[in-house]
């Protein structure tokens, strides 16, 4: 059972926002005593999805919490747009699939930066990505 | 000449900063006729897919330019990141400091070894 203490929600709607949100996150990662390298794969994790939110949602918000499953603490970002939504989930978390001009790296990549990685999607009705990183994962 | 550029990235670059650091660097090297750059991101703390792509792109243009990069200073967790990421910078040299990325492009300079590289510069 996964529970949060805190929370806070930011509006990302142009490039700009995208600097501040993952120092936020950093703070957050810092607060629970997350290790450096844990930091840099969830900032970076954190960089590549919301870059997908800007670039296939067309903006969205963020969430970003403090969560703890008795054992560990951790940090929860979820990403939510209302943008076209996945076709082909399956395709899309294929390493080097792409319908950008990106390497395609995006999600599978990002998967492999987290320890719990969760997609909702539905077409034309955005795309919700749930990423949790535990201080000791 | 062979003059050489110092680049020092000191702060986490959105998007557009990097692309423009990128153009700014190409039309840098072609107007001080630059036969080495020299990249230092000792500061920055996260490189994701893009920032890695302009890196990229960086050494590729500035080759085609007659020009050398090395990328200096990354550090370890940025490094391991890059990695789990499926992030291989491809043609992007590196050094561990700047010392020894100035010893790598003065060596690459006066030896006249630009042909011969040690990393893979096939397909990317």
């Amino acid at each position: 059972m996964t529970t949060a203490t805190s929370k806070e929600e930011l509006l990302i709607v142009k490039e700009q926002d995208v600097v501040p949100l993952r120092n936020r996150v950093k703070e957050y990662g810092v607060k629970i005593g997350m290790s450096i390298l844990n930091q840099t794969k969830l900032i970076t994790a954190t960089s590549e999805l919301v870059r997908n939110l800007l670039k296939y949602g067309g903006g969205g918000k963020v969430i970003i919490e403090s969560v703890s499953n008795g054992r560990d603490q951790g940090v929860r970002v979820t990403f939510i747009d209302n943008g076209p939504g996945i076709k082909d989930i399956s395709l899309a978390m294929k390493d080097g699939y792409s319908t950008g001009k990106s390497l395609g790296l995006g999600l599978p990549g990002t998967k492999r930066l987290v320890n719990e990685f969760d997609i909702q999607t539905e077409l034309g009705n955005g795309t919700t990505v749930t990423i949790i990183k535990w201080k000791n994962g | 000449m062979g003059d050489f550029l110092l680049v020092t990235i000191q702060v986490d670059l959105y998007d557009q900063l990097a692309e423009n650091l990128e153009s700014d660097l190409i039309n840098t090297i072609n107007k001080n006729n630059s036969k080495g750059v020299l990249i230092d991101i000792s500061a920055v703390s996260i490189i994701d897919s893009f920032m890695g792509r302009i890196l990229g792109n960086i050494a590729v243009m500035s080759k085609i330019m007659d020009a050398q990069t090395v990328v200096v200073g990354m550090q370890p967790a940025v490094a391991i990141t890059l990695v789990e990421l499926g992030l291989s910078l491809n043609g992007v040299i590196s050094a561990l400091n700047v010392e020894k990325g100035m010893d790598l492009l003065r060596a690459k300079m006066y030896n006249g070894d630009n042909e011969e590289q040690t990393y893979d510069d096939s397909n990317q």
